[in-house]
């Protein structure tokens, strides 16, 4: 029985331009060396606008999104999930962190080859994994290492000191790229880049509000390609531009009324990092006709957002707008912090309470039925306080089911179970299957 | 006329059949017709056993099989009955049932062979919200089975000795292979049987509760589910939810296919 036709739909066209532009990137920075260029390493939320400075030919690889990729190949993940384990890490660390390190020790590299040695780690200090991620792999590869500490409270109480505080660690960094890379930092390419994550960020977060059209013109399992090249490269002039392409196409989509999912009759959304390798849970919930609009995991990984004066939440207004010229070090140095501290996920960090504000607007202006929460022992960051913003959302009278996972450790996932507990909330939310008994 | 609730559990099938509204509108049960448990054997296929019982519950009641309008299954099996016209899940099957045997129940606790859950339910039976134990087996019947096994106690005289204890030893594994472990330790250790009996099932109870409680707790309190005959359990419940009272409905396990059943007959699955 095929699903009911109730909107138009098509595929992306951009689809296979993000594909690519994927590929290209763990291949550049593979062969880096080759053209004499710079690696360096750190997570999808390092100030990646910063080692940019350093020349044209500087590439990086995120390690989270690494790791994900890894997720999606189960026997190259198991041997790295073995070599970590065997190495003496407990098995409820952080998934990624152990995918990568694994990858390190087997010296095998997903996209061929062996794992490419960085000439640097560079990271930021807020998830409680993701400093002794790089500190250890340093450690391994006799790599050097500089890490910044963004912990410096909720962006609501950001004052001049707590700003100044993480501004002087990145200038320090950047004497530290100097001295370690030897290299000479170009102040005019490092404004480039704050301007094209500003940019890359506010597009992206422009493109998720998007979504809040019925029916929605992406569906989640999709945005998971499209808002992962934020987390490769956001200071990239490429993402940047694929973003404004994007937008472009996705606004075109809701002018025409053109679906993610054809039988939309419900809208959930979901929490943290998916299991990566059962992401056909997505597909199944299109069966009840339910779309996953995205989460403020999706939204707010790598989108800044504001609120805007009519009081919805929308895509951060970057400086360039507002009309201000970046002209100096510590003036694009300032500016780029304070973009980055107002990160959505990075709030919750400070009080579970913010996450649940946050998610209570997106149900309020998404439109949405019921909240699927991924209880995910994989990441203990994304996984903090999820337990009372799931009281906060069931207190706020809207459904909410919780499930139990892992993004990158398919050992404690079971897909039976998550369907039979996606079919209950479904029940609750007065849906059927369309695809039940013929 | 009639509709019909097959409740497919990991480890039984039980059918219920349910004579149509009346004019009062009320809707009369007609049980069936089987009141106990199939178990399975080993050679039989999920949708073979459904079929046999069905076949012999309608037998049993003197009912034609095109008398029955609609069938809807449920439990772990449920998409294995192919003769079903629909299927719900034992949420939502369980707080239907529960409801309907108990009106003043809003808070379902359902503690089966494999899973062990808590409903909050509105007052005509809809879930209104629900958790479950995950991947361990510490808060379901089959943790208490197995511990049981471990003391070399016959299930039945595990609840019973629990009551003879008026002991309260933690016991900390959250997972039946290191229970056992800490059961074996218990034993060498010369503690009575009874005190290890009470000490499994308050780890389950208190585990049960724990995940209630992520959808509070709402008097009346109704326990559906196997283990509604260990009468050990019940009162652990009773003293980890801190409750007087926690209501047991007749023929617990059967209130999922009256669920079932009863969603049948409102045409809802």
């Amino acid at each position: 029985m095929a699903a009911t036709q109730k909107y138009p739909t098509e595929p992306l066209k951009l689809w296979k331009k993000a594909k690519e532009l994927r590929e290209k990137y763990y291949l550049d920075y593979a062969r880096a060396k080759e053209k004499g260029g710079i690696r360096w390493g750190g997570s999808a939320w390092a100030l990646d606008a910063i080692p940019a400075g350093l020349g044209e030919d500087v590439h990086s690889l995120t390690g989270e999104p690494y790791a994900a990729s890894v997720s999606n190949e189960p026997k190259f993940n198991k041997q790295c999930q073995d070599a970590a384990e065997a190495a003496g890490f407990a098995r409820d660390l952080c998934a990624y962190m152990r995918t990568y390190w694994g990858s390190i020790y087997i010296n095998k590299y997903l996209f061929g080859g062996e794992f490419p040695k960085p000439d640097f780690n560079f990271q930021t200090q807020i998830c409680c994994s993701h400093s002794k991620w790089y500190q250890h792999a340093s450690k391994v590869e006799n790599t050097p290492d500089f890490y910044i500490d963004v912990g410096v409270g909720p962006y609501k109480d950001l004052d001049e000191s707590r700003l100044m505080y993480v501004v002087n660690q990145c200038h320090e960094s950047i004497e530290w790229m100097e001295k370690v890379t030897g290299r000479k930092y170009d102040d005019e390419l490092l404004i480039k880049a704050v301007k094209n994550e500003m940019r890359s960020t506010s597009l992206w977060a422009e493109i998720c509000t998007l979504n809040k059209a019925v029916p929605a013109p992406l569906d989640e399992k999709t945005m998971y390609s499209l808002y992962v090249l934020a987390t490769l490269s956001k200071s990239s002039q490429w993402c940047a531009d694929y973003y404004q392409e994007l937008r472009d196409e996705v606004k075109d989509r809701v002018a025409r009324g053109i679906a993610a999912v054809a039988n939309e009759r419900c809208r959930v959304m979901s929490d943290t990092q998916p299991p990566w390798a059962f992401l056909k849970i997505f597909r199944y919930l299109e069966q009840y006709g339910a779309v996953s609009i995205g989460s403020l995991y999706t939204f707010g990984l790598e989108g800044i957002w504001e609120t805007k004066p009519d009081g919805t939440w929308g895509p951060r207004t970057t400086p360039m707008d507002q009309g201000i010229a970046i002209t100096t070090r510590d003036q694009a140095l300032r500016l780029y912090c304070d973009w980055n501290l107002s990160k959505p996920q990075w709030q919750h960090f400070y009080d579970p309470r913010l996450k649940t504000e946050m998610m209570k607007t997106i149900v309020r202006e998404w439109k949405v039925d019921g909240v699927m929460l991924h209880l995910n022992r994989g990441c203990e960051g994304l996984s903090l306080g999820i337990m009372e913003n799931r009281l906060g959302i069931a207190a706020a009278g809207i459904p909410v089911m919780t499930y139990e996972g892992n993004m990158g450790d398919e050992r404690e996932f079971d897909m039976v179970r998550t369907q039979n507990r996606v079919d209950s909330f479904m029940e609750t939310l007065d849906l059927k299957r369309e695809f039940a008994h013929a | 006329m009639y509709t019909a609730g097959i409740d497919m559990g990991s480890r039984s099938v039980k059918v219920v059949l349910l004579e149509e509204l009346k004019v009062d509108g009320a809707p009369q049960l007609k049980w069936g017709v089987k009141k106990t448990h199939i178990m399975f054997p080993e050679d039989l296929d999920m949708d073979v056993a459904a079929e046999k019982l069905f076949t012999e519950a309608l037998q049993s009641a003197g009912i034609s099989r095109d008398q029955v309008t609609r069938v809807v299954s449920t439990g772990a099996g449920r998409k294995q009955v192919k003769f079903a016209n629909g299927d719900v899940t034992e949420v939502s099957a369980g707080a239907r049932g529960a409801v309907f045997m108990c009106p003043s129940a809003r808070t379902v606790i359902d503690v089966g062979a494999e899973e062990g859950r808590g409903v909050k339910a509105a007052p005509d039976g809809k879930v209104v919200d629900f958790a479950g134990n995950e991947k361990c087996a510490a808060g379901a019947g089959a943790f208490a089975e197995s511990m049981a096994r471990a003391l070399q106690l016959p299930l039945k005289d595990f609840g019973e000795a629990s009551l003879r204890s008026n002991k309260t030893i933690p016991m900390n594994a959250q997972c039946t292979v290191f229970a056992e472990s800490e059961v074996v330790s218990l034993i060498h250790a010369n503690t009575p049987k009874e005190d290890i009996a009470k000490a499994v099932l308050d780890a389950v109870a208190n585990r049960v509760t724990a995940m209630v409680r992520r959808v509070g707790i709402e008097e009346d309190v109704v326990l559906i589910g196997g283990m509604v005959h260990n009468p050990g359990f019940v009162q652990s419940l009773k003293n980890a939810l801190g409750v007087e009272k926690v209501l047991l409905p007749e023929l617990p396990e059967y209130v999922a296919a009256l669920g079932a059943a009863l969603i049948a007959a409102d045409g809802n699955a």
